[in-house]
C-alpha cells in the first residue's frame, strides 16, 4: 500500500467508515498532507464505499480543506470588517514584501502558502491571522515580520 | 450627554464555579417534567441569534417518541463581530457539558457533540481534557451520557442548524427545507436539540440558581442577560455581560469614542443602527420596547466617523458572497448581484435610483432565500443604504 492508501485506511479505522466520518477523514488527510490530492479523495471513496465525486462535493465545500497543493505554513489573514478597518492590508503587504508572493500563491521553497479568511472571531484583537491552527491577534508589521522570522528559523533546523 | 440608565452589568457566565458536579447530580434528582417547566418560567430565549425559546425546545424533544435523540452545543461562531463562544469554552467549558448532560437527561438523548468551528481548532487539547474529565465522571455514577467534539472546517453556513447537521452527516453544509425541524428531524434524522453554547451556560445558571433569579433580570419578552461582543472603534473592545433590554443610547455612552456614526447590531446580517436612532433602539427580542428592538446574537460593532458605510457594505457583501452555500438561486446570485449593484452606482456607472432596484432586490431574498443567511442579507443592505444614501452614491 502506498502511504496515501495506508493514512485512508488507518483514519477510517479511527472514525469509522459511514457517511458521518467523511469530514473527520478529510480533516485527518489534510493535518498529514496540508491538501487533498484527486487520489486521496478517490481513495476516502473506495474506503468508506460512496461515490467519488460526494467526497469531492463534500471536500469542496468548506474554506479549509484544500483541494490544491500547498506551502507547509498555511497563512489564512482575515479580511472581514474589524480587521479590514484596523489595518490588514498593511499585513497582508508585510507578509508579501517578506515572502515575495501574492495572495493565493506559495513560496518557490513550499514553506508558506497565503491566503485571505473571512472572520476568525478575534474582532476585539484586530487584525489576526491564522498560521495553520495558531492564532495571531493585535499584528503590526513588526511583529509580523517577526512571527513570519520565528517561522523560518524552525525550517532551517530541521 | 446624559442617560438615563446606567448598563448593568452581570457576571454569571464567566463566574467561576467549581461546583458543576454538584449542580448535576442535584438536578438530576428532580423531575425531567419539573426541570422543563422552570426552564420555561425563566423566559431563556435561544443566544444565537434567532432567539427561540430554549423551554420548548427542550420540551419539544422530550415529547418525541423516538429512542434515538441527540444534543448538540452549536459553537460554530461565524458571525462577523461575534467571539463570546470561544471565550466560553475556554474559560467554563465544564458549564457547557454539564448543560448538556441536563439536556440529555430530561430529553432522553444519550449522545451530545459539540460542533466547533474549524478557525478554533487550537482549544482542542484543553477541551478534549474536560471532556476526559466528564466522561470519568459520568461513568463513575453511572449516567449514560457521552460528549465528543465535532470540527468544522471553515464554513460560516454551517452555523445554520440544519446546515450544521449536513455537515456532521459528511455533506456538503446546505441548510434544509424546513420544517421539519430539529426537535422533531435532525441528527441523522433523529430528535435534536441544537442549543448555542452561550444558551447552554444560561440553563447551567438557571438550574443553579433557579429560573426567578434569571426572570428577575433584563425587561418583559427579553429576559436574563447576554454576552456582547464589542469591537470596531471603542477604546474598551472586549466581552461584557449585561442584562438585555437596554437602549443604544446607553450602550454608546459606555463603549464608544465620542465619535461614534453608527452601530451594527448582530452582525453582518444584523442592523446598523445611525446615530439619530440611538435613543430608540434597545437590544432585545422584539416585543414591548418602545421604538426599535434589535434581536442579537451579540454582536456589537462601533464605526467612527473616520469610516466610510460604503467600504462596510462591501466588505458585508463580499463576505456574504463567499459564504452563501450556492444551493439556492436568490441567496447565490443575489449577493453577487448586490455586490457588483453597489460597485457600479459608485462608479457612475448605474444612476442613484439603481440603489432602489437593489433594495427591492434584497426584499425579494427576503422571501425566497432558503435559510437566515440569504434572508438576513436584507437587515445590513437596507438599514446601510436607507440611512447613508449619499455615501453610497459620492
Amino acid at each position: 500500500m502506498d502511504p496515501i492508501q495506508t493514512l485512508v485506511k488507518d483514519l477510517a479505522e479511527k472514525h469509522g467508515r459511514s457517511r458521518e466520518s467523511v469530514l473527520p477523514i478529510l480533516q485527518g488527510v489534510v493535518e498529514q498532507e496540508k491538501f487533498l490530492s484527486e487520489r486521496s479523495m478517490i481513495e476516502i471513496a473506495r474506503e468508506i464505499d460512496i461515490p467519488a465525486a460526494d467526497v469531492y462535493g463534500t471536500a469542496t465545500f468548506y474554506s479549509f480543506l484544500e483541494t490544491k497543493p500547498t506551502g507547509k505554513f498555511i497563512i489564512r489573514v482575515c479580511k472581514t470588517i474589524t480587521c479590514a478597518m484596523k489595518g490588514k492590508n498593511q499585513i497582508l503587504f508585510a507578509i508579501q514584501d517578506m515572502l515575495k508572493i501574492s495572495l493565493g500563491e506559495t513560496t518557490p521553497d513550499k514553506q508558506f502558502t497565503l491566503l485571505e479568511t473571512n472572520c476568525l472571531g478575534w474582532c476585539h484583537k484586530a487584525p489576526a491571522m491564522l498560521i495553520n491552527d495558531e492564532i495571531y491577534t493585535e499584528l503590526t508589521p513588526e511583529k509580523v515580520r517577526e512571527i513570519l522570522t520565528g517561522y523560518m528559523k524552525v525550517n532551517v533546523n530541521h | 450627554m446624559a442617560t438615563s440608565n446606567q448598563l448593568k452589568r452581570v457576571d454569571f457566565i464567566f463566574r467561576n464555579e467549581n461546583d458543576w458536579e454538584k449542580i448535576l447530580s442535584s438536578t438530576l434528582k428532580k423531575k425531567p417534567q419539573d426541570l422543563i417547566n422552570e426552564l420555561i418560567s425563566s423566559e431563556l430565549k435561544g443566544r444565537g441569534g434567532a432567539g427561540f425559546p430554549t423551554g420548548l425546545k427542550w420540551k419539544l424533544t422530550a415529547e418525541s417518541k423516538e429512542k434515538e435523540k441527540y444534543v448538540i452545543c452549536n459553537a460554530d461562531e461565524g458571525e462577523p463581530g461575534t467571539f463570546k463562544d470561544r471565550e466560553i469554552l475556554s474559560r467554563v467549558p465544564y458549564k457547557v457539558l454539564t448543560a448538556m448532560a441536563i439536556c440529555g437527561y430530561i430529553t432522553g438523548a444519550k449522545r451530545g457533540y459539540i460542533y466547533l468551528r474549524g478557525e478554533y481548532k487550537f482549544l482542542l487539547p484543553e477541551l478534549n481534557k474536560v471532556i476526559d474529565e466528564f466522561d470519568y465522571y459520568c461513568k463513575e455514577t453511572d449516567l449514560d451520557f457521552k460528549i465528543s467534539i465535532f470540527m468544522g472546517s471553515g464554513a460560516y453556513i454551517c452555523g445554520e442548524e440544519t446546515a450544521l447537521m449536513e455537515s456532521m452527516e459528511g455533506k456538503r453544509g446546505e441548510p434544509r427545507n424546513k420544517p421539519p425541524f430539529p426537535t422533531q428531524s435532525g441528527f441523522k434524522g433523529k430528535p435534536t436539540v441544537i442549543n448555542n453554547v452561550e444558551t447552554l451556560v444560561h440553563t447551567f445558571t438557571i438550574f443553579k440558581y433557579g429560573a426567578k433569579k434569571f426572570y428577575d433580570l433584563g425587561v418583559q419578552y427579553s429576559r436574563g442577560t447576554k454576552l456582547f461582543s464589542v469591537s470596531g472603534d471603542t477604546p474598551k473592545p472586549g466581552i461584557y455581560e449585561l442584562e438585555l433590554g437596554m437602549s443604544l443610547q446607553d450602550f454608546v455612552y459606555e463603549f464608544g469614542d465620542g465619535d461614534t456614526k453608527a452601530v451594527q447590531v448582530g452582525g453582518a446580517s444584523g442592523f446598523l443602527v445611525p446615530r439619530k436612532k440611538f435613543k430608540d433602539a434597545a437590544i432585545g427580542f422584539k416585543g414591548k420596547l418602545t421604538g426599535i428592538s434589535l434581536p442579537t446574537g451579540g454582536s456589537m460593532m462601533l464605526f467612527n466617523s473616520s469610516r466610510s458605510m460604503f467600504n462596510v457594505l462591501d466588505n458585508y457583501l463580499e463576505f456574504f458572497r463567499e459564504e452563501s452555500c450556492g444551493q439556492c438561486t436568490p441567496c447565490r446570485v443575489g449577493c453577487q448581484q448586490l455586490l457588483l449593484g453597489i460597485k457600479a452606482v459608485k462608479r457612475g456607472e448605474k444612476p442613484a435610483s439603481y440603489l432602489d432596484k437593489l433594495l427591492r432586490l434584497t426584499e425579494t431574498m427576503q422571501y425566497t432565500a432558503k435559510c437566515g443567511l440569504g434572508q438576513s442579507v436584507a437587515n445590513s443592505f437596507s438599514s446601510i443604504v436607507e440611512n447613508f444614501r449619499e455615501e453610497m452614491i459620492y
